[in-house]
Parts: structure tokens; C-alpha cells; sequence
């Protein structure tokens, strides 16, 4: 395992976290490379979204061990410093700052000093316009940026925190059903989005749409009851016998 | 710095600020060099009330720095209004020396009263008025400091956070009430001389001490904008919309919260300090959790998360209240119970929030 945990971007080993008794994960181990994409998937209460709480700090694991970066120990860690070192969170829900332009969402998200004394002080006043150009241009917001971000559609919202992820430049992306309330074109897109980002970022993608996983092209993890049922390709994955049968159905 | 100040400031910004100073100039010299004859004049009771609505009106501003920009709803803030009074107050009493009941050149009459014999610690070096100035920054903002930094550590957000402010004043008010606390017991501190050396009830120094009121709401409105204004103002509305997304994205929420709620609890502090020598009285009853609840109210009418509307609704829910409680003494509740459902049912943004809205969606119409 050492050489897997060197070149890894996440590494989760023999994770258990339990709320009241109920397992919401169990022994739950896998690895993500360095500029992998990976998607996830899993019957609801499989330990999805629990997962990424352990990974950004939400949740504290019983025991096991998250390491990132092939050294950095995330357990015992806050959220804002896991996000400091470089991972970056899409919410299942879309979360943007609604009463804030779209613009002024992204510039809050750019990479750069975060303390409340730079703050006051003038900071960011320097964050380049081409870095907020950048973000806009690439999920396509731009003639909205002078738009409260309360406003955007849901399709629109998913992007915008797409785009602050980006902003963000982490090393891994964690990105929780980005495609939940997308049309069939804008899940395309996002499909295309997410395989264009990864390479130079790490992304894992949580989401039910099998069509959209399909389109990812990538290693799939398929987890159910807390614990990893199957790891491949997507045909492998799909096939196999306990998959069906927990999830994807016959 | 004057460009950090200055910039983003909009014209309602520089009107409010050009009221003040026409306010804190002319009401003096309308009370000072108008015979009292002339309909003009204005008496001095009228000079010390307004500088009291004005000192609520910066307790206000304060109030809507955490609640209206950062979501934290304090039903507490009484409580560093009523600290930086104390601080004053003690000042205050530490000047009347020898011309007490008493006639005791250290200790105050109440402690002559209770039979102590020399002056508590907590009262040392009170007749510097330095030092009290110091106090009435110091005190509000530590206790701020502390408590904050428990409360925002913990992740107490929300009503709770609400309910423990509201706690916090109770506790004082129960503290101080106790004769023990060496601070006047429940007559609080009263019967001040003078100040500075000037008689406290000299028209002048009334009038002086209401232009620094005034003087003092400017600067806490002009440091308040720049804070709101700046990436930092900006931080704090994200921390109010979606506290989990701003952690996410690596910004520490409890650092924010925990500065501009000190800030706000030395602004209400001085605010404080300011309504003491006006009101001439300062006693437990200011730590009322209702006093507390009372400032929200104001802050809702005039416009929460605006600034100026929250000065502005202090000034008008006072007006109302003392020209009903001398007019209908036993109306006045109902007629701020009424005041605050009337205006969440109508007027939920507040009256500048609501002009504001009206105002932006005649002019741009780019509205949400």
C-alpha cells in the first residue's frame, strides 16, 4: 500500500464512521491518483456524501486514516484548513452567495489570503481580472456577471459553484450530483466540463445519472452499506452481479 | 487609508453624514445663542433627549453590523451599551468628590452608605478620565472577545446564539443588582456634578456633549461602512448566507465573526458612555434583556443590514415612545407590539430598505 499512498492524491484506509449506532461507514477504503477522475456512485445511504464530510472535515471518522497529498493526515483538520490545502467542495445542493453578483462570488473563491485583517485592508484588490475571466469564460457565465447570483437558474447556480471550485485551483475536487436539475445539453456539458478539468486536478464525482457517468469515461467506485461493493470501469461495474442487485436494479 | 475610507461611498452615505454635522452644529447654537424667548430656541431638556436618541442610534448602528450584514441576531447588546455607561458613570461619580451626602473625597455615597471603608479595585484610577475612556472601549470589547470566542468557536449560530446574548445581559443585570458588586446595587450610579471640570448640568456642556454624540454616530457610521464595504464587509454576508459554503472555501468563519462583533461591542460601549452624562443616571435596569430586544426593534423598522436605517429607526421608535408614554403612558407597549408586526407584515426590509428597493427597481430594473 505504501507506493499507492505516495502516489495518491486521497487515500482513505479502513474509515469507519458511525452516527447512533448506524455504520454510515464501514472499513470504507479506496485511492484516488493524482489527476484522476473518479465518479462515485451508490444507492442513497451508502455513504456518498458522508464520505466527502470525512474527506473536508465536516465529520471526524472513528477510526481510519484520510491522507492527502501522500502525507497529510485530514483528520485532524477543520474545514477551512482542509481548504486552504487545496480541496475544493460542490455541495448536492447548490450553494452560492445569492445576495452577491456572480462576479463578486467567484473573486471570493480565487486562491489567495483569507484572514479577516487582509481583509480590511484592501485585499484582493490585486486578484487578477483574467483569473475571474478565466472562471467565467469556462463555465460560461460571463454576460451574467453583474447578476445576483440569487438569480441564476438552479442549472446556472450548479455552475457558478463549479466555477468558485475552479477559482479555488484545488487539488482535488469534490463534487457532490452536479447535474441534479440540469438539462440533458447542460449535463452534456458538464460532462465534457468536469474530463477537461481533470488531468490537472484530481475531481470525484458523486452522482446517480448513469448516463452522465457513462459520459465521464472514468474509473467508477460503487459504494453500498459503507464499504466499497466494486471498483473499474464502468462496464465492469455495471455488470456485476451485486451491483445490480443493490443498485442499479435487473 | 483616507482612500480606503472614502471609497465606495454613495451619496445616501455623504447626505446622513452631512445631517449629523448640520445636526450637531446647529441644534447647540439654536439652544446657545437664541434668547429663550424666540420661537426658535430650543431648551436644553430637548438638547439632552435628542443626544440620548442619538446615543441609542449608535447602539443601533452597532446592532446591525453583526445582525444585518453578519446574521448574528445579539438579543445581548444592552449589555456593552450598559458596561461602557458603567464606565462613564464611575468617572462621573469619581468627580463629585467631597460635594457628596457624605462629603467623602474618595469614596462615592453609596459605599460610604454601605460602610466599606476604602475604595474597591475595580474603582482605581476612575477619576482619570483616560483611563475611563479607555475602560468604556476595553471592558465591552473584551467581554466580546471572550464570550465570541467561546460561542464561535462552538459553532453556536442561530437562536441559540440569540437565546445565551440574551443570558449574558440577564446574568449582568442579576450581577449588578447585587450591592456586593460594588457598583451602586440597584440605584445604579446618579447624582453626577461635572465633567471634565465643566458642570454636567451647564446648557453648554449639554450642548457640547450632544454634538460629541453626534459627532461619535459619524465616525462609528463612516467606520461601519468601510467595514461593510470592504472585502471584509463582503466575507461577512457570505458568512450570513451560507456560513458551510464560506467555511468551504477556506475562509475562518469564528475569526470574522469574532472581530466584527468586538467592533460592535466597543461601539455600543461608547454609545453607552455617551447617553450616561446625557441621561445623568445609570443603573441595572440598562442590562434588561427587554432594553436588548428593544434595539433589534429599532434596527427591523428602520431597515436591518443598511446602517443608516438602523440610526434612523432608533430615532423614530424613541420619538414615538416618549411622545406616547407622556401622552398614553399605558400605550406604549401595544404601540411597539403593533410597530413591530406592522412592519414584518409591511414593511419586512425596514422603511430605508423598502425605499431603497423602490428606489433601485425605478432606476435600473435589473432587480432579482
Amino acid at each position: 500500500m505504501t507506493t499507492d499512498l505516495t502516489d495518491s492524491i486521497l487515500y482513505l484506509d479502513a474509515v469507519s464512521v458511525s452516527f447512533d449506532g448506524f455504520k454510515a461507514l464501514n472499513d470504507l477504503s479506496f485511492v484516488v491518483g493524482r489527476g484522476e477522475l473518479r465518479a462515485i456512485i451508490g444507492p442513497n445511504g451508502a455513504g456518498k456524501t458522508t464520505m466527502m464530510d470525512v474527506v473536508t472535515g465536516k465529520t471526524r471518522p472513528d477510526k481510519g486514516a484520510v491522507v492527502f497529498d501522500g502525507s497529510v493526515d485530514l483528520t485532524t483538520q477543520d474545514e477551512s484548513a482542509i481548504a486552504s490545502l487545496g480541496i475544493g467542495r460542490k455541495f448536492q445542493k447548490p450553494t452560492v452567495f445569492d445576495y452577491q453578483t456572480v462576479e463578486d462570488n467567484l473573486l471570493l473563491a480565487v486562491e489567495g489570503p483569507r484572514t479577516a485583517f487582509s481583509s480590511l485592508f484592501g485585499w484582493r484588490s490585486k486578484v487578477t481580472a483574467y483569473q475571474i475571466y478565466e472562471a467565467l469564460s469556462i463555465i460560461r457565465l460571463g454576460d451574467l456577471k453583474y447578476r445576483l447570483a440569487g438569480s441564476l437558474s438552479h442549472g446556472q447556480k450548479q455552475w457558478l459553484e463549479i466555477g468558485m471550485l475552479l477559482a479555488q485551483n484545488p487539488k482535488l475536487l469534490l463534487v457532490d450530483e452536479p447535474v441534479a436539475g440540469m438539462t440533458d445539453a447542460e449535463t452534456e456539458e458538464t460532462a465534457r466540463l468536469l474530463t477537461s478539468i481533470a488531468g490537472e486536478h484530481a475531481v470525484v464525482v458523486v452522482e446517480h445519472d448513469m448516463s452522465f457517468v457513462r459520459a465521464l469515461d472514468c474509473k467508477v467506485t460503487c459504494l453500498h452499506e459503507g464499504t466499497v461493493l466494486a471498483e473499474g470501469t464502468i462496464d465492469s461495474v455495471s455488470a456485476n452481479d451485486r451491483v445490480i442487485d443493490v443498485y442499479l436494479g435487473r | 487609508m483616507i482612500k480606503f475610507l472614502f471609497h465606495r461611498f454613495d451619496k445616501t452615505a455623504a447626505y446622513f453624514i452631512a445631517a449629523l454635522a448640520v445636526l450637531g452644529v446647529l441644534i447647540p447654537i439654536l439652544n446657545l445663542a437664541l434668547p429663550e424667548a424666540s420661537t426658535f430656541h430650543i431648551p436644553t431638556y430637548l438638547v439632552s433627549l435628542w443626544g440620548k436618541y442619538l446615543a441609542y442610534a449608535l447602539l443601533a448602528l452597532a446592532l446591525d453590523l453583526v445582525w444585518g450584514y453578519c446574521g448574528i441576531l445579539s438579543l445581548g447588546h444592552g449589555a456593552f451599551f450598559a458596561l461602557g455607561g458603567y464606565a462613564m458613570g464611575m468617572y462621573l461619580m469619581r468627580q463629585i468628590g467631597s460635594r457628596g451626602v457624605y462629603a467623602d473625597p474618595i469614596l462615592p455615597d453609596f459605599m460610604v452608605f454601605l460602610n466599606w471603608k476604602e475604595l474597591p479595585i475595580t474603582w482605581y484610577f476612575f477619576d482619570h478620565f483616560v483611563y475611563a475612556i479607555a475602560m468604556v472601549i476595553l471592558v465591552p470589547s473584551l467581554l466580546a472577545l471572550i464570550f465570541g470566542w467561546f460561542a464561535f468557536r462552538s459553532r453556536v449560530t442561530g437562536v441559540y446564539l440569540s437565546i445565551i446574548t440574551q443570558s449574558l445581559t440577564y446574568a449582568l443585570l442579576l450581577a449588578f443588582f447585587r450591592n456586593d458588586m460594588g457598583f451602586g446595587g440597584n440605584n445604579g450610579l446618579t447624582d453626577f456634578k461635572d465633567i471634565l471640570g465643566f458642570s454636567i448640568q451647564a446648557p453648554t456642556t449639554r450642548a457640547i456633549l450632544f454634538s460629541i454624540t453626534a459627532l461619535m454616530l459619524a465616525l462609528g457610521f463612516i467606520v461601519a461602512r468601510a467595514m461593510v464595504a470592504s472585502r471584509f464587509g463582503q466575507v461577512l454576508a457570505s458568512i450570513r448566507d451560507a456560513e458551510s459554503r464560506t467555511r468551504f472555501l477556506g475562509y475562518r468563519v469564528e475569526n470574522y465573526k469574532l472581530m466584527v462583533f468586538v467592533v460592535s461591542a466597543a461601539m455600543a460601549g461608547i454609545a453607552g458612555a455617551l447617553y450616561v452624562p446625557q441621561v445623568g443616571i445609570i443603573n441595572p435596569s440598562e442590562f434588561a434583556p427587554a432594553n436588548s430586544i428593544e434595539a433589534v426593534i429599532w434596527v427591523a423598522v428602520g431597515g436591518r443590514g443598511t446602517l443608516i436605517g438602523a440610526a434612523i429607526g432608533a430615532v423614530l421608535v424613541n420619538f414615538a415612545k416618549t411622545w406616547l408614554t407622556g401622552t398614553f403612558p399605558d400605550f406604549w407597549l401595544y404601540g411597539l407590539g403593533a410597530l413591530f408586526i406592522g412592519v414584518t407584515l409591511f414593511l419586512p426590509k425596514g422603511i430605508i430598505g423598502t425605499l431603497t428597493a423602490r428606489f433601485n427597481s425605478g432606476g435600473k430594473g435589473d432587480t432579482a
